[in-house]
């Protein structure tokens, strides 16, 4: 059962000439699974928020159709809102009112009580309640993220859009939230969230990864990183940045980048040896020892793969 | 319904939550009454009068004994001959000076008919002509008491009698423009604001994606506002009669129906002005340009509008507050009924009815 389809989804922002239209969305098709964790990943930019906007009907695509829990998002939007939950990217409550307070009003906005769908969002609320009296405008960046989504809970919705729920938060607060969208997957609830946090990509079910408003690439994490089909070195050395010089300058390398504390390498031939590239070091006068492994790619690795294609 | 009063709740508590701009709302009448009521007044009271007396005599004292009874002057100088005027002027040290002639008391028994000189700062026209008007009457009165015998049988004495404000105190003039002009204010402008602000700080995004009635949450905004606008029709009914003594000579409850309408009419309009703002200082000056300005200028709160050239009067009829002054004036100072302000009440009404007809064809469901 496929609870989110979209079908060539286009969007246009108007662009200072009207030769080239900027198009945030060029041609988007995928399906989201029923009670499944579908993970938007890609950078600033990428068209991610545009996406969210047309699926929650609050923007209109400029081609294509989607439906979400079997409705039309241009025909019948009164039905999606009435059963989806949106957690924008930007904190989108009321600074000025108390966690309790934000709460309740959510929960009468969308005709139900507090009460009625507490065990839902126990686990979540229990943290909260030590600040129920205080303003959410007080509270700290995590707590603020818990707050939204539990008011995006509050009603108990078929499917929920997450924007960058975890943008700007501290790393355990983030991965509390992951295990909060675990259990909520428990109790059946689809969830379709974007970030640009590769290491979160594992967590989902299924990635999309977009780029330039288009999607490089949809599969389960395990099944991106398997079809990488091509062995990958990470390299490492006393002095990074010579090394990086040498290594774009081989004539047997095929994509290098700098990933943190190594560089990510693959080569034209696949066959390639560890002591064909330090003889190559040797060769063009790079004499301090260089730590040489083989490694299982990342879906960052998949992700500029598919970048170059 | 329940979720109509669950969202005023809230729109209470972002009033009530934000003590420095409900303290305004809630003063700003106060002030302004006691600006209009104290500060700006249009009588002309206290002038400084200078007198150049050459003759000296029994008449002449009498007549400045007349002067310095006057209210509307105090006589602050006595000049003496050799005086320039032009450098009593210059110094700001009179507003008007007289000059009474040599011979003063013997032409006047001699050939009952003498001159008097007045002269007036003439680069403030309205205070020149005042004053010269209540000058004029001062001597005039003299002449009638003192020599009754000149009043000949043939002639006309006109008997004046100012209606409804017969010691034409300016309070009965402005407390209807004040009137106008903050409800306006706070109707139009916090509505406005206070939607817009919603866009602004994306909680709109969140209440679209909710089973909420678009038209349902702008209802609510205004319901606040309302409330607050009437608390302030109160106050400033309480301020005018009581502190600058005005009467409320119509039907109260029909002073309070009225205005309400007129509430309307403004929160309509800031529902208007909230479709086509996008960010809470856009909303702030159309509402401070686009309707403040007009309400000062065109309602005739300031400017008779009888006076302003024919473009301007008709514009004047598109500006709410002009037809509520009018029915403000016709029920408290006048005391009439609903019959005599039925085609202002019909005015208002349409407005109010055009302005949520566009509104609610404006008002966007989605972000774009």
């Amino acid at each position: 059962m496929e609870t989110i389809i979209v079908e060539n989804i286009y969007k246009y922002y108007p662009a200072a000439t009207k030769k080239e239209r900027n198009k945030a969305l060029n041609g988007i098709s995928f399906t989201v699974k029923n009670g499944e964790i579908f993970g938007l990943i890609g950078p600033d930019g990428a068209g991610k928020t545009s996406l969210f906007h047309i699926l929650t009907t609050l923007l209109l695509a400029d081609g294509g159709r989607a439906t979400v829990d079997g409705f039309d998002v241009v025909k019948d939007y009164k039905q999606i809102r009435k059963r989806v939950g949106y957690m924008p990217g930007r904190f989108s409550l009321y600074q000025d009112l108390t966690v309790e307070e934000n709460l309740q009003f959510f929960a009468t906005a969308f005709e139900t009580t507090v009460e009625k769908n507490l065990d839902l969002i126990h686990e979540i609320y229990i943290q909260l309640e030590p600040f129920k009296k205080r303003r959410a405008g007080k509270l700290s960046g995590g707590m603020k993220q818990k707050l939204a989504l539990c008011c995006a809970l509050i009603h108990k919705p078929s499917v929920l859009f997450l924007d960058e729920p975890t943008t700007g938060v501290d790393p355990v607060s983030r991965k509390e939230f992951w295990q909060m969208l675990k259990s909520l997957q428990l109790q059946g609830i689809t969830t379709i969230v974007s970030t640009p946090y590769m290491d979160e990509a594992n967590l989902c079910d299924r990635i999309g990864l977009l780029q330039n408003g288009s999607l490089l690439g949809i599969d389960t994490p395990e099944n991106l990183t398997r079809n990488f089909g091509k062995p990958l070195f990470a390299l490492k050395a006393e002095q990074m940045y010579p090394l990086l010089l040498h290594m774009r300058a081989y004539d047997q390398t095929a994509t290098c980048y700098g990933f943190g504390d190594y560089h990510h390498i693959t080569f034209i031939d696949p066959h390639i040896q560890q002591a064909d590239i330090r003889s190559y070091l040797q060769g063009v006068g790079f004499t301090e020892p260089v730590e040489i492994r083989q490694i299982a790619p990342g879906i960052e690795d998949c992700f500029m793969d598919l970048l170059n294609h | 319904m329940k979720q109509f009063f669950s969202f005023i709740q809230k729109e209470f508590y972002h009033i009530f939550r934000d003590p420095r701009s409900l303290l305004l709302l809630l003063l700003m009448p106060v002030a302004l009454m006691v600006i209009f009521g104290f500060a700006v007044t249009n009588e002309i009271k206290n002038n400084k009068l200078a007198i150049m007396d050459l003759s000296r005599d029994e008449a002449s004292r009498k007549l400045i004994n007349r002067f310095s009874a006057s209210p509307y002057f105090d006589l602050s100088v006595l000049v003496p001959e050799s005086a320039s005027l032009e450098t009593i002027f210059h110094k700001n040290k009179a507003a008007m000076v007289m000059v009474i002639p040599a011979h003063f008391n013997e032409d006047l028994m001699a050939s009952h008919a003498t001159t008097l000189q007045l002269l007036a700062d003439g680069s403030d026209p309205n205070t020149a002509n005042s004053l010269i008007n209540y000058a004029s009457a001062i001597i005039g009165d003299y002449q009638q008491e003192e020599f009754p015998e000149t009043a000949s049988a043939f002639q006309i004495v006109p008997i004046t009698r100012m209606l409804y404000n017969p010691e034409l105190k300016s309070a009965f003039f402005f407390v209807p423009g004040v009137m106008g002009l903050i409800l306006m204010l706070i109707s139009a402008m916090m509505t406005s604001v206070s939607i817009v602000r919603e866009k602004e700080l994306g909680t709109m995004e969140v209440l679209l994606v909710s089973p909420l009635k678009p038209f349902m949450i702008v209802l609510a905004k205004a319901v606040p506002y309302l409330l607050i606008a009437l608390v302030n029709v109160l106050t400033i009914i309480a301020l005018s009669v009581w502190v600058l003594g005005l009467p409320i000579r119509g039907n109260f409850a029909l002073l309070l129906g009225e205005s309400t309408l007129f509430i309307l009419s403004c929160l309509s309009l800031g529902l208007l002005i909230s479709t086509a703002a996008q960010s809470q200082q856009i909303a702030m000056l159309i509402s401070l340009l686009g309707l403040m300005l007009p309400t000062m200028m065109l309602s005739g709160f300031i400017f008779p509008i009888e006076n302003m050239p024919m473009p301007l009067q008709v514009i004047s009829n598109i500006v709410p507050a002009k037809w509520y002054i009018r029915t403000i004036k016709a029920i408290m100072l006048k005391g009439l009924g609903l019959g005599a302000v039925w085609k202002e009440n019909a005015i208002l009404l349409g407005m109010t009815l055009f302005f949520l007809a566009v509104s609610i064809k404006r008002f966007k469901i989605r972000l774009q």
